[in-house]
């Protein structure tokens, strides 16, 4: 399985500058502060229940079944997504994609490092800031620390993935990224009103 | 805005979360390539449009991607119940007379 | 200094901190918290606006959201001009400056009012009798001049330059309305520890207890005891206060939209605050604590400024500090105008009568007023206001008739009693049940999980409305979350409790009478106009409120809809619960198209979607256009250079050296697991299963009823593994549609989608000089003839970093597809333009793709097509897999219609006078001399100027199109008729030599 799959992540003889989007993007305002993340590994991993084991034990992480739930474990996330469905982040510079290909259970697992954007919304109006478009409820009882949900934000799709109280990881595709950060910082600066 | 219970997310989530994805339990045959003109065109072109309890395919499109059927009645706009797609039509419907 | 009617002592307001404002250019002082309305009445103004069709002088009626007549406009600058405010909601602030509205020249002198003395002409259903003929005349000369005399107020013309902000919110508890009950429930519902929403349309809450003077709560007065409360509520972390908000909207599953006004009653409002902000609240139970809004009484000119509702005067006394006159009178059917008359009595304002429809009403606030030495008359009516710009006077006479006498007053309170506000209840789906003990409409039967507390559900008396309301709050609470509450329900000490009233026309205004009896302000509709509607035949309320347009106004009937329905009921001489009472809808007061708006203007209205090397196309002068949510460089003018010079060059170019074109936004999917092929299989026409490793096969995706849905290169990166490609526009629906395949129709197959859309930046490299330029920067990927031939893919490097090589052209010329990681896309694509300028290589766009790839006569999905051409019809059965037994489309492939003869195939065409370049959608005869309307056997799909053929080309959908070849065809257009003939589709190197050129 995977044997194809390409790795994307840059090897050390790459002669070009990576120009992630964004980068370094930030907007402060009163009470949540909205910034672009670092470049991260990711992969969207698609397995059967009976691929579970191996994957996560192959990924260090246990990939969590229960929807809108996360697992973390050092600096690698994994998102559920759908019942068959994860989200790799590895914000610690390993390869998630090549764990995978060593795993012969079924499963499909393609690198989308360079398809997302992460953007950080943190301060106690981050929730209000992404209810700004995002029509789920975000308080800690129905969006705990640690729960995680593919959804809406304005007209884009967006994964969101709460880290703490009051912090959230809000995952796009890049060429949304724009907007998203726009709708972001334009919310931020009406969320402590 | 209306809340959709989706069976793979075991929650309600707003309806921007989803799209309709038409008429429910048409199944598509297996030995498509032989089938009639006549029995083409009800699979494909015929669909039931009732006033009432409806069962239709949903996709919850911005959220675990699944599709899924619900039983909605087109007068009130009132979900009576989602299930998961493959399951078979309810027999009975939670709430309605016997 | 203060105005002439502020009464010291009186008010809550401090009457030191002043402001100035401007009424059509006049200066007022008023004092800081008042309302527009408040502060013109202080200033003894009461002649604010004139109506709507009669053009009559208008004064303030109201103190709150249901004004129907002081509608002015606000002016902040040539930007901000907001019309249809209503003065009794718009604050006051230091420097505000009003306009009246629909009065010319002059708000005192209007021309427009000669439509009052000419009013028999414009009674109920006008406008339907009047404009019906001729016909004609409708379009050219009735609509434009009643348009131009019609409407309030003016538009501003510059676009708004105000932000508006939007948030979802959620909540165990909503409560509509900080009156009283609205401060009750919620304190009960907070007390439970839920999330609760208190929101209330005033700047300040308590309700009717800014004017109920004897309300006591708590051992406090009760409005004191509700800002306490608030200040409590405010203090509590799970409990959010709304001020300046008004509920507009019910919506399912109790979703409720709220518009909070954040700045329109500051002065110099910061840009970082929104003007308005939209609030969409889901709450698990609402409670609904609107109030009750009070009647005016129908009677002759009972619309003079100066003429109000006593629950507004009362207001304006005890809450603003304002007299409403100096010599007042009262005209009532119900005990609560007693109140208002005894407040002002005792601020020292002359009450020179009350006028009671009663007979022998009693009670304390009739001996209160007794004994405060106030005129009152029972059994008598007012039957007419005098005076014109302002009431001087008023008639009145036994009800039943008989002598009358004049009695001067300088203003006229007026209570026919209270409606309870079911609006959003009724927006709830709930049905209202008539009560006809108390003659009013309440909650009945309830479509949501939302209760009604207080006056709107017809609670009577402010002692009930709190224990209903705090009792209703906790139980919401309870419901909603299990959680109950600990706290202590509010303790009513005083508090004063409406009476009935009446419904319809007083006495004098009844029927047979012609008099200008008010039943609706804002659009000019008189007990006379309903009482014809009904005479000419509309016998339901909704045909009686079309007709007469009662109710129709922006104020929505708040004050008019129970006597226009009482009138009507009395005409039909039915009940009034068989007539029925007409819908309440959204909104509840006017929103205004921003707060709707709201983030989504601008760089927000929509996504814009940009590639990796957008930036440097930009650095190049590229010409962008709109694809979808994409911006795609469709030309790169070089100085001097037209659209046409730059298309050509770019064109010759590439067939003569190379080009660089950027198709990130091409859609990907790749298609993983060991059914890969197997699925393939399924989902394209095309057979894969043999498609070797490396290899790439161009494949055609059907409909099930056998239409092209959709076409792209797909590479074979491994057995289990495919990169496709879909079209630009259709990436999102292929992959709905191919998720729908697998997950409903095929789940049995081990395979996953993910969409690889934004993952891969591709440069597509084209042209002779292609593998030239690539090949020094790519490693480990031999890119011979031999080892990489047309269609075919590659795994590698290219500048150090992964890339997917795709062999494969849609120009025809030898050409390349680099897949690199998004963000390494630029940089590549400045790396492959540096080995592209050592061979005259130029970037191309969108345009010139679509002169090329139609040289090649290579259909674009959704130009050539339209969702009826089959793979056949576009010349594309060699796409067919014969052999397969089942594919989506399969089956409709064989339908009659599909198989029939004529159908409309794709050809080429070529004008006879080379130098014309066909229209795209031109239409297409056989015989240009037949009479109109003629028979079009097609249409033009594709039509270019190509530099490289030296003359036009055209691809078009005609019927018999491949029987035709050589056939002299006609496109008619305004300008004449252009001779064309049909041709094969290939019109540069039919061969395909290019592809290993």
């Amino acid at each position: 399985m995977a044997k194809a799959a390409a790795k994307t992540k840059a090897a050390a003889s790459a002669s070009v500058e990576r120009r992630p989007a964004l980068a370094g993007r930030t907007l402060s305002a009163p009470g949540v502060k909205v910034e672009i993340l670092p470049p991260a590994e990711r992969v969207s991993l698609r397995a059967p229940q009976a691929s579970v084991a191996a994957l996560s034990k192959a990924l260090g992480v246990t990939l969590p079944v229960k929807p809108k739930s996360s697992a973390a474990k050092d600096g690698r996330t994994a998102l559920w997504l759908g019942p068959d469905e994860w989200m790799i982040i590895d914000e610690a510079g390993n390869d998630p994609l090549a764990d995978c290909a060593k795993v012969t259970a079924l499963h499909s697992a393609v690198g989308i490092s360079h398809r997302n954007v992460g953007i950080s919304v943190a301060g106690p109006a981050a929730a209000v800031t992404v209810n700004s478009g995002c029509p789920q409820d975000l308080s800690l009882e129905a969006f705990p620390v640690g729960a995680a949900s593919r959804t809406i934000l304005g007209k884009s799709e967006i994964v969101l993935l709460r880290i703490a109280a009051d912090v959230f990881r809000v995952e796009c595709w890049r060429s949304f990224s724009d907007y998203v950060f726009t709708l972001l910082s334009e919310a931020a600066s009406d969320a402590a009103n | 805005m209306l809340l959709i219970r989706c069976p793979y997310c075991e929650e309600e989530r707003p309806e921007l979360e989803f799209r309709n994805a038409g008429e429910a339990h048409i199944a598509r045959p297996t030995n498509i390539a032989a089938e009639t003109d006549d029995d083409f065109e009800k699979f494909f072109f015929i669909r039931a449009n009732p006033k009432g309890v409806i069962y239709e395919r949903w996709r919850h499109i911005h959220g675990c991607a699944r599709f899924f059927n619900a039983v909605r009645d087109t007068v009130t706009d009132k979900f009576v119940m989602t299930y998961k797609a493959g399951e078979p039509k309810p027999a009975k419907l939670p709430g309605a007379a016997k | 200094m203060n105005a002439m009617f502020r009464i010291s002592g009186a008010g809550r307001l401090s009457q030191a901190k002043t402001a100035s404002f401007s009424f059509d250019d006049k200066s007022y002082t008023g004092i800081e918290g008042d309302t527009l309305a408040s502060a013109l009445l202080a200033n003894g103004v009461h002649l604010v606006g004139r109506s709507f069709k009669y053009h009559r002088p208008r004064g303030v009626l109201s103190a709150g959201a249901e004004e129907p007549n002081a509608l002015v406009q606000i002016v902040r600058d040539d930007a901000r001009k907001t019309p249809n405010v209503r003065a009794t909601v718009q604050e006051l602030y230091d420097g505000l400056t009003a306009h009246s509205q629909n009065r010319w020249p002059s708000l005192s002198f209007d021309v427009g009012a000669v439509n009052d003395i000419a009013s028999p002409l414009f009674s109920a259903g006008f406008y339907y009798k009047t404009f019906m003929w001729p016909k004609s005349a409708w379009k050219s000369l009735y609509e434009p001049k009643i348009r131009a005399a019609a409407g309030l107020g003016v538009s501003p013309g510059k676009p708004d330059p105000d932000h508006y902000a939007a948030r979802y919110a959620h909540c165990e508890v909503l409560v509509l309305g900080g009156g009283a009950a609205g401060i009750a429930a919620a304190l009960a519902a907070a007390e439970a520890g839920v999330r609760v929403i208190l929101a209330d349309e005033q700047a300040e809450f308590g309700g009717s207890l800014r004017f109920e003077s004897g309300a006591r709560i708590d051992g406090q007065d009760g409005y004191a005891w509700a800002q306490a409360a608030i200040a409590k509520l405010k203090a509590m972390d799970n409990v959010r206060v709304l001020s300046r908000t008004t509920a507009f909207g019910y919506y399912a599953q109790n979703f409720v939209g709220l518009v909070e006004r954040v700045s329109d009653h500051l002065k110099n409002p910061g840009r970082e605050l929104a003007r308005e902000r939209l609030w969409q609240v889901r709450a698990g139970r609402v409670v609904i604590a609107t109030g009750a809004i009070e009647r005016h009484m129908v009677f002759a000119n009972n619309d003079r400024p100066g003429v109000m509702l006593a629950s507004a005067a009362r207001t304006y006394l005890n809450h603003y500090g304002v007299a409403v006159g100096r010599n007042v009178g009262v005209y009532t059917a119900n005990d609560s105008a007693y109140a208002a008359a005894i407040d002002l009595k005792k601020a020292g304002v002359n009450i020179a009568a009350i006028v009671d429809l009663r007979d022998n009403p009693a009670g304390p606030a009739i001996d209160e007023a007794r004994a405060l030495g106030i005129e009152i008359n029972f059994g008598r009516a007012v039957v007419s206001a005098g005076g014109k710009l302002r009431v001087s006077s008023m008639t009145v006479q036994p009800k039943n008739g008989g002598g009358g006498r004049t009695i001067p007053v300088d203003a006229i309170l007026m209570s026919a009693g209270w409606t309870p506000s079911v609006h959003l209840f009724s927006q709830s789906r709930g049905k209202v049940a008539f009560n006809d003990e108390t003659k009013r409409f309440v909650p009945g039967t309830y479509a949501q999980d939302c209760v009604s507390v207080g006056a709107c559900n017809g609670t009577d008396g402010l002692d009930a409305a709190v224990d209903e309301a705090y009792a209703a709050g906790a139980k919401a609470a309870k419901e909603a979350s299990g959680k109950a509450g600990k706290g202590a329900k509010p303790k009513v000490d005083a508090g004063e409790s409406w009476s009935r009233g009446m419904l319809g026309a007083a006495p004098g205004a009844g029927p047979g009478t012609t008099v200008k009896a008010f039943v609706d302000f804002q659009n000019d509709v008189t007990a006379k106009d309903i009482r014809q509607a009904v005479h000419e035949g509309m016998h339901s309320i909704e045909h009686v409120k079309r007709f007469t347009t009662n109710g129709m106004a922006t104020d929505q009937g708040k004050t008019s809809n129970m006597h226009g329905l009482a009138i009507a009921a009395e005409e039909l001489g039915k009940p009034i619960p068989q007539v029925g009472l007409t819908t309440f809808r959204a909104p509840y007061t006017p929103v205004t198209f921003g707060s709707i708006v709201g983030h989504a203007r601008g760089a927000l209205f929509d996504p814009t979607r940009r590639t990796a090397t957008h930036g440097w196309a930009a650095s190049q002068g590229a010409v962008f256009e709109d694809v979808g949510h994409w911006k795609r460089a469709w030309y790169f003018p070089k100085a001097g250079e037209d659209m046409h010079a730059a298309v050509n060059r770019e064109c010759v170019t590439v067939r003569k050296v190379a080009g660089l074109f950027d198709a990130s936004t091409l859609g990907k999917i790749e298609v993983v697991g060991p059914d890969a092929a197997k699925f393939m299989e399924l989902l394209y026409t095309n057979p894969w299963e043999k498609l070797e490793t490396g290899r790439c096969r161009y494949g055609i995706m059907l409909r099930e009823d056998g239409f092209i849905y959709d076409d792209g290169v797909v590479g074979r990166l491994a057995p289990d593994r495919f990169h496709v490609t879909t079209t630009t526009g259709g990436a999102p629906r292929v992959m709905n549609h191919m998720e729908d395949y697998l997950q409903t129709e095929f789940p049995h197959l081990n395979v996953w989608l993910t969409s690889i859309t934004e993952q891969w930046a591709v440069i597509a490299v084209q042209g002779p000089k292609s593998r030239e330029i690539i090949a020094p920067l790519v490693e480990g990927i031999d890119m011979s003839d031999e080892a990489m031939p047309h269609m075919s893919v590659r795994e590698g490097k290219i500048c150090g970093v992964p890339t997917r090589l795709f062999r494969m052209s849609f120009t025809g010329e030898r050409g390349f597809e680099v897949n690199v990681p998004a963000d390494y896309g630029e940089a590549v694509w400045e790396a492959l333009w540096a080995e592209g300028q050592k061979h005259g290589a130029t970037a191309y766009g969108t345009e010139t793709m679509h002169v090329l790839r139609a040289e090649k006569g290579y259909i674009i999905v959704g130009q050539d097509t339209d969702g009826t051409v089959t793979p056949n019809d576009a010349g594309l059965d060699w796409a067919v897999g014969k052999k397969k037994t089942d594919f989506v489309g399969i089956r409709g492939l064989t339908r009659p219609d599909l198989v029939a003869k004529g159908r409309k195939q794709l050809v080429g065409l070529k004008t006879k006078d080379p130098k014309v370049v066909l229209e795209e959608g031109a239409q297409i005869v056989a015989d240009p001399k037949q009479p109109i309307p003629m028979k079009m056997i097609g249409h033009v799909t594709s039509s270019y100027w190509s530099e490289n053929c030296g003359r036009s080309i055209a691809l078009a959908l005609v019927a018999g199109g491949r029987d035709r070849m050589g056939q002299t065809l006609y496109v008619p257009m305004p300008n004449g008729t252009i001779e064309v003939e049909v041709t094969g589709m290939v019109f540069v190197d039919e061969k395909g030599e290019r592809l290993n050129g």
